[in-house]
């Protein structure tokens, strides 16, 4: 268990009491700041970040009762860990705060060891889950991790309109062979650095990292107002971005990185696949295989991004380079119209 | 060991646990605030307003709880769960004004020692 110092909030409206438990808090080596009832409480907690807040139930204006309600509608404030402080009369009461989310109850006066304890194991408890919130960010999307927190794990999707990007490195393999390992990882990243600068600014997900591609999600799993404007958008920023690299690679005596997109837009399903112990957020439908031969596609027609018929009908006022009528597209028994952009 | 109506175990706790100096300071604090919390629970009385009665009555039963304060605590806690009386009837309040005054005198020799 961590001593780390905490910043607790304590909610009384009795002065004695709120001296008494911010000298007992301080005592313990964090800091206290204090608020007379629960509608000032959640002004504070809305300006400020605490880590703990000790929390009295009988209070003019907004109780305690009032208050965990309030911090258990509320995503920023939920994961707060709250330890009543009361001598509020009735077992009732006492199971009524525990199931509106308190972490224990602590009768007055308040005995300081097992204040101490408590607060401890309280401040412990918020430190894991901050860690728990920033692997989870880590390794997902903050979308995907604010869906997750949202509305919990579960297998399973959700059917939405949705644009899918694949974008890829040309000659990755042929250019790597000249490389040392440490430098194609090098290389990796800072590609990867401004993908997903451009997916992310552009109000995209990275659902998939390939070797030496991607694939993004417009639409899911929070909905855009436009996904294949965002989508081609966040693909030309591609193309500028690597245009940026390619400058100060040439400046260097490198090699000029080349990169293809393949844009498609349709029905999709969105959601976590696999199993209750390892699953991915991800996305399936006729739009994600479309993307992925398009991309494959612009090697062949020598274009920066190609897109289908269904993403060109969602763009307003843009410039197309060519139309390949009726090209023929593995996977796809009927031929398609592609347009390079 | 009590002193009348301290008990002086629990206010030596408070003063190990707090220090002589802050512990004493909040004794002061109760003096202060306490007859306030009297006159809300009258002015709660003469309004029949429950509410306000029961958290009046509540506020002076954990502050005496604190600093040992048993017949005090004892008397504000049966008025905390014996509802409101008739409109204006000050029985309780007085009774529980008459008991603070004892506890009060107690804790401000206990202070001055």
């Amino acid at each position: 268990m961590t001593d780390a110092p905490g910043h607790l909030l304590i909610v009384d409206d009795n002065k004695v009491n709120r001296l008494l438990l911010s000298r007992n808090v301080e005592l313990l080596g964090h800091k206290a700041s204090v608020a007379e009832n629960g509608r000032v409480a959640m002004e504070m907690l809305s300006s400020q970040s605490f880590d703990l807040l000790l929390l009295d139930i009988e209070m003019p204006e907004m109780d305690g009762f009032q208050v965990l309600e309030a911090i258990n509608a509320d995503p920023d404030l939920r994961e707060l860990p709250v330890l009543v402080t009361s001598s509020v009369e009735g077992l009732d009461n006492i199971v009524r705060c525990i199931e509106l989310g308190a972490e224990d109850y602590l009768p007055k006066p308040v005995n300081k060891t097992l204040l101490s304890a408590r607060v401890s194991s309280g401040l412990e408890k918020k430190r894991l889950r901050d860690e728990q919130r920033r692997l989870l960010e880590r390794f997902a999307t903050t979308e995907v991790a604010q869906d997750l927190q949202e509305s919990g794990f579960a297998i399973g999707g959700k059917r939405a309109n949705a644009s899918v990007l694949f974008c890829d490195i040309r000659g990755f393999t042929t250019l790597s062979e000249n490389l040392a390992p440490e430098a194609t990882i090098d290389l990796l990243n800072t590609f990867y650095t401004l993908m997903f600068e451009a997916v992310t600014s552009n109000g995209g997900i990275v659902s998939l990292m390939l070797g030496d591609g991607l694939m993004a999600l417009f639409g899911v799993p929070q909905p855009l107002n436009n996904t294949a404007q965002s989508a081609v958008a966040a693909g030309h920023e591609m193309h500028s971005m690597i245009e940026m690299l390619n400058h100060d690679r040439l400046a260097d005596g490198e090699e000029s990185l080349r990169i293809g997109i393949g844009i498609a837009t349709g029905e999709v399903v969105a959601g976590y696949a696999g199993t209750d112990n390892r699953a991915t957020y991800t996305c399936i439908g006729s739009a994600v295989n479309l993307a992925a031969r398009l991309e494959a596609e612009t090697q062949n027609t020598g274009s920066r991004i190609l897109v289908d018929q269904e993403t060109l009908d969602l763009l307003n006022g843009v410039d197309i380079q060519k139309t390949f009528g009726g090209t023929q597209i593995k996977g796809f028994s009927d031929p398609f119209d592609i347009h390079a952009l | 060991m009590t002193n009348g109506p301290i008990d002086l175990d629990i206010l030596a706790e408070l003063k190990d646990a707090t220090g002589d100096e802050f512990a004493a300071e909040l004794v002061n604090t109760f003096l202060d605030e306490a007859p306030g919390m009297i006159a809300e629970l009258k002015a709660a009385a003469d309004a029949s307003d429950a509410d306000g009665y029961r958290r009046a009555a509540h506020s002076i039963k954990s502050n005496a709880n604190t600093f040992g304060a048993t017949a005090l605590a004892e008397l504000a806690r049966k008025i905390e769960l014996g509802g409101i009386p008739a409109t204006g009837d000050l029985t309780d309040a007085k009774a529980l004004e008459a008991s603070f005054a004892k506890a009060a005198a107690a804790l401000r020799t206990l202070n001055n020692d």
